[in-house]
């Protein structure tokens, strides 16, 4: 465990524990944390803090991040025990003189902070995330499918996803079923279900049906309460679940 | 894949009521409520077969029930029993998609509208009438 | 069978067990309220329930709806725990088991006691 001194200067306001988990399966038994002292702005995000100790004191520690801007959904990590994005909290919001970060639950560990997505992707791909139909709007002679802002708000809101797993990490149900498809793919379903253009419902619906599918969802909610662009995964879901209990057409 | 790669939180995390508020407990309580009464209903089941052996062995069984500690299981199954159908109701309806809220462009600081206060009020609706019929069950028992 | 039904044909039977079921157990509740509680209780009362054709149906009814309602809760639960061809199919057929271990044990005392066989 290595205690470490801030070399952070400038306007600095407050000083905070940042206790980052290191591990790598290769040959680590369990998790240990590697604790520093930062100091930082109102404005400092965990990431940020983060990238600080990568630049001051420990190079080694590994964290995926790119747009820096609760964009592109790489670093989500569990921050002070709830899954949040590194990029999208700010220390200031935590209310804590410690900060935790660990890797995402419910995701298997590549090194400290970084997980492995593939099941993710692999489930996001099994639902079809895309237009099924039998024409094309690519085609010559063919119109863009049209649809009204009304159809369109019908699932815009579940296109703000940015697959960066937090629902996932966060569901009671993925905790312990390694075969759940979770509530990503599960919103995507009904991402697509819902959009006016798409005819592929049914096969979607069959591919759910199934005994680690939607019915594996007790909609606890959790993974709308993590969701850092209020896609609402338990609200799709459970329209989803309307279409298969005869609520909705 | 090895279970210890996978890093899930397993049934600790499941089962952990502190960080996802009410919905979260909600869940826990329905789980944990559904397991016990299906045990005492395959006690239950069980115990009533007494009555095949005649008075004597329904007399038996009356007495176990009879008990300070058997009105204290009887009390909870009640408690169980209310909150286990009301938010079961709840969650049905939920379930359907009927009171989750309606699709909106989302905007910060994203509240999620499914876990909405209709929820909430059901949750604690299933919570307050299961005491009080664990209440009346008490008075009932202990008023004879 | 189970291994065959879609999970959503499964747990619509959940939903439906369990709402006829929580009208069917009040009805099994008042009943004990319609005298003082412990006098409901007592054998020859007892006895007279299950005797009355209709009260010992609707105990049958009751008797099956709440084991398929109850062990299909169980197997979700199970299911979630753990994964693994072997395990899922130990657990789907032994709730089958003991659902239909549960409704013959219940059926046998309804059916014996309606019969006078006490």
């Amino acid at each position: 465990m290595a205690q470490v001194s801030s070399v952070a200067e400038g306007k600095t306001t407050k000083s905070v524990t940042l206790r980052i988990a290191r591990y790598n399966p290769k040959h680590d038994s369990k998790k240990q944390f590697m604790e520093f002292n930062l100091q930082y702005e109102r404005w400092t995000t965990v990431l940020e803090a983060i990238l600080d100790v990568k630049k001051h004191f420990d190079h080694s520690v590994a964290v995926r991040y790119s747009c820096r801007q609760a964009t592109c959904g790489s670093c989500g990590m569990i921050i002070n025990g709830k899954p949040r994005l590194a990029c999208f909290t700010k220390i200031s919001e935590l209310e804590s003189d410690v900060v935790t970060v660990e890797p995402m639950n419910n995701f298997p560990i590549i090194r400290d902070l970084a997980v492995k997505f593939e099941r993710l992707f692999d489930t996001h791909h099994k639902i079809k995330p895309y237009l099924i139909r039998d024409d094309s709007e690519i085609t010559s002679n063919e119109k863009e499918f049209l649809q009204s802002p009304e159809e369109l708000e019908n699932y815009i809101q579940f296109a703000n996803c940015i697959k960066c797993g937090l629902c996932n990490s966060a569901c009671p149900t993925m905790a312990t079923d390694s075969s759940f498809i979770g509530p990503q793919a599960l919103a995507q379903a009904y991402r697509y279900v819902a959009d006016s253009r798409d005819k592929g419902k049914d096969s979607r619906l069959k591919i759910i049906d199934d005994s680690h599918g939607i019915w594996r969802c007790h909609f606890a909610g959790s993974c709308s309460q993590v969701c850092p662009k209020g896609v609402d995964p338990a609200m799709g879901i459970q329209f989803l679940r309307g279409y298969m209990l005869g609520f909705r057409s | 894949m090895e279970p210890k790669d996978e890093n899930k939180e397993g049934i600790g995390g499941m089962i952990n009521p502190r960080r996802y508020g009410i919905e979260r407990v909600a869940y826990i309580l329905m789980r944990l409520s559904g397991l016990g009464l299906l045990a005492y209903f395959i006690g239950h089941i069980y115990e009533t077969s007494s009555i095949l052996k005649g008075e004597v062995g329904w007399a038996e069984f009356l007495e176990l029930t009879q008990t300070n500690e058997g009105h204290a299981v009887l009390a909870i199954v009640i408690g169980m029993c209310v909150f286990h159908t009301v938010n079961g109701i709840r969650v049905m309806l939920g379930h359907g998609g009927v009171g989750v809220g309606r699709p909106a462009r989302p905007d910060y600081p994203y509240l999620p509208a499914s876990q909405n206060s209709r929820h909430k009020m059901g949750i604690y609706s299933a919570i307050v009438l299961a005491a009080i019929a664990m209440l009346y069950g008490l008075a009932v028992m202990y008023g004879e | 069978m189970v291994n065959k039904m879609r999970e959503s044909v499964i747990m619509k039977i959940h939903y439906g067990t369990a709402l006829a079921a929580v009208a069917l157990v009040a009805v099994h509740i008042l009943m004990r309220l319609t005298q003082s509680f412990a006098e409901s209780l007592e054998y020859e009362n007892v006895i007279a329930n299950y005797q009355f054709l209709p009260y010992a149906g609707m105990l049958e009814i009751i008797l099956i709806l709440l084991s398929i309602h109850g062990f299909n809760g169980l197997r979700v639960i199970l299911l979630e725990l753990k994964q693994g061809r072997a395990y899922e199919k130990a657990v789907s057929y032994g709730c089958i088991a003991g659902m239909i271990g549960l409704i013959a044990y219940g059926s046998r005392t309804i059916f014996m006691v309606n019969m006078g066989m006490v």
